[in-house]
């Protein structure tokens, strides 16, 4: 177990990282001005429509509520895209890992790089979100500065996550499941609409195993400036589940991959 | 000198023998084939050559060094042409070359020079900022290559480089492969095209189920199993037995393939002129200079045709 869960990574991971930087470079206005619009929408539904009905939630407005808390979801909606269609596309479609594979670069840098990319992904479309609510007025203090070192490491827990779930379940219909079966309960479920305090001790201690919850405490918290050690075991367990995550998805993409 | 050696080389898929316990060496600049049929494991002996397969049991060394723990100073030193065309359907034409270089740590000024001058040698030129999607099958073959070539490897691997071309950019392809030899650069090359590997290939294996069948220069094996000539006797399958035994001096061997009779004269005139001679006539003869096919067919009872 040890043995295979050794990886092969060189700073060539960041020639696979610079790739995908360089395609991206040619759709880059689409696909964010795109991957910003559904953030914006709940925004407008649920902040300024369904808003009105809600009565204020820790003091606060229903719009103050979950906007901080949609930078969190759209970092987990980038990096999960990205890292099951994304990923499986250049796999199996493309074959763009097999070429990247017959150069030096080893399948660890490759998977490592795909992840990397999520990440990036996760930093940039939760930053977007970021500077919207900035613009609405909606960010209340200069933690809000540290916001996207959360989005990094929330991209990187997500992204290992996806191509773990690829490792186990290699096939393109499957991710429908994926975002259905995982990433819409954590979704609905991570304290993005609602606060956890209200419902039954069973949900809330589940909760604390959602990577959302803690994402969003992160930058709900940080935005809003209620700052606290919390926030930093928050952090740690994303940093840890992190860390264990990415080896496996590094591990499980080898053994599909390199056969 | 050798680049390549394999010892008992085994690679199982699954539970699945995919090469059976193979040994073979490959020669510093000559242009070695590794022809069979589907399936017969030659793109699994050559992803082996890259790491992208790791070796079952066995040992294969390329440039002396164990591909098992030297995967990364091995891939440096190759270029490797894949079955299935994988070029970068996101980047343009040039952008592949340049990306690719990426991947060998070549300066970027270097890989522009190079990817310039390979777009040149291959005919590329002017496409170099179409979309990857628009060139032609050819064209994507050729730029398949070209792109092996960017890290000016020492050997290049090709795995069917010409499968699903028409014969006009098949030789477009030969052409270059050619001259890509005759500048010193090893090549090996996987093909059931069997005019492929006797318009290229100094030296060949026939691989089949796993195992190496025979191995020498084209001229060696087919004058070793066949002879210089085959007589094909059309629909002469039924009178097999009959013609074999009449005729048993004449030939060194025989076939039947489908509902063909092909024999391998001592004489091939000779023996044209007495089966015209015989009361029976069948559908047709034809009297042609033996190929690796015959070979091949000889080999494994089956033709190469997937």
């Amino acid at each position: 177990m040890i043995s295979a869960l050794r990886m092969d990574i060189s700073a060539r991971v960041f020639k696979v990282f610079r790739r995908h930087l360089t395609v991206y470079r040619r759709s880059w206005k689409v696909s964010l001005s795109f991957n910003f619009f559904e953030p914006l929408l709940y925004l407008a539904a649920l902040g300024y429509g369904l808003g009105v009905y809600v009565q204020a939630i820790e003091g606060l407005t229903y719009i103050q509520f979950i906007a901080p808390a949609l930078i969190a979801s759209s970092a987990m909606f980038s990096s999960a895209y990205e890292c099951t269609y994304g990923t499986y596309i250049r796999m199996e479609f493309q074959k763009t890992f097999q070429a990247m594979v017959a150069t030096p670069v080893s399948m660890d840098e490759v998977s490592l790089g795909e992840i990397l990319w999520g990440s990036y992904k996760s930093f940039l479309y939760g930053s977007v979100i970021l500077f919207v609510i900035l613009v609405l007025g909606l960010v209340a203090s200069p933690w809000a500065l540290l916001v996207p070192v959360v989005l990094l490491v929330s991209g990187l827990l997500f992204a290992a996550m996806s191509m773990i779930w690829i490792g186990l379940i290699p096939n393109i219909d499957s991710f429908n499941y994926y975002f259905s079966l995982v990433i819409t309960p954590l979704f609905l479920f991570s304290g993005v609409f609602f606060p956890l305090s209200g419902l039954p001790a069973i949900v809330q201690s589940l909760a604390w195993a959602s990577p959302l919850f803690h994402v969003v405490n992160l930058t709900r918290g940080l935005v809003l400036g209620d700052v606290g050690v919390h926030l930093v075991w928050d952090f740690l367990w994303l940093v840890v589940v992190a860390a264990v995550l990415i080896p496996i998805a590094i591990h499980l993409m080898r053994r599909l991959v390199i056969r | 000198m050798e680049v390549i050696s394999a010892r008992n080389l085994v690679k199982d898929y699954n539970g699945l023998r995919a090469v059976n316990g193979i040994n073979f060496t490959v020669q510093r600049q000559e242009c070695f084939g590794i022809l069979g049929p589907n399936g017969a494991g030659k793109t699994s002996t050559v992803r082996m050559m890259f790491g992208f397969s790791p070796i079952t049991s066995g040992e294969l060394k390329v440039l002396g060094l164990d591909v098992s723990d030297h995967a990364r100073e091995i891939k440096a030193q190759l270029g490797v042409v894949p079955q299935e065309n994988n070029l970068d359907l996101d980047l343009k034409v040039l952008q592949n070359l340049l990306v690719y270089a990426g991947f060998f740590n070549i300066p970027e000024r270097t890989a522009r020079e190079r990817a310039l001058k390979l777009l040149e040698f291959f005919g590329l030129s002017d496409k170099r900022d179409a979309k990857v999607d628009h060139l032609s099958g050819g064209m994507k073959r050729r730029l398949t290559i070209a792109r092996a070539l960017i890290n000016d490897p020492d050997i290049i691997i090709l795995d069917e480089p010409t499968t699903g071309l028409d014969p006009q950019a098949r030789h477009t392809v030969w052409q270059r492969l050619r001259q890509l030899r005759s500048r010193g650069v090893t090549l090996i090359l996987t093909t059931h095209y069997l005019e492929e590997a006797s318009q290229l290939c100094d030296r060949l294996i026939i691989m089949d189920h796993g195992i190496i069948l025979d191995e020498g220069t084209p001229e060696f094996l087919v004058g070793k199993h066949v002879g210089s000539e085959v007589l094909e006797v059309g629909q002469g399958a039924g009178a097999g037995e009959m013609l074999i035994t009449q005729f048993q001096s004449q030939i060194r061997g025989h076939l039947v393939v489908g509902d063909n009779l092909v024999l391998y004269p001592l004489n091939g005139r000779q023996l044209l002129a007495s089966l015209q001679e015989l009361p029976q006539q069948f559908d047709h003869y034809l009297l042609r200079p033996a190929t690796l096919e015959d070979v091949f067919l000889k080999l494994t009872g089956r033709g190469l045709t997937v």
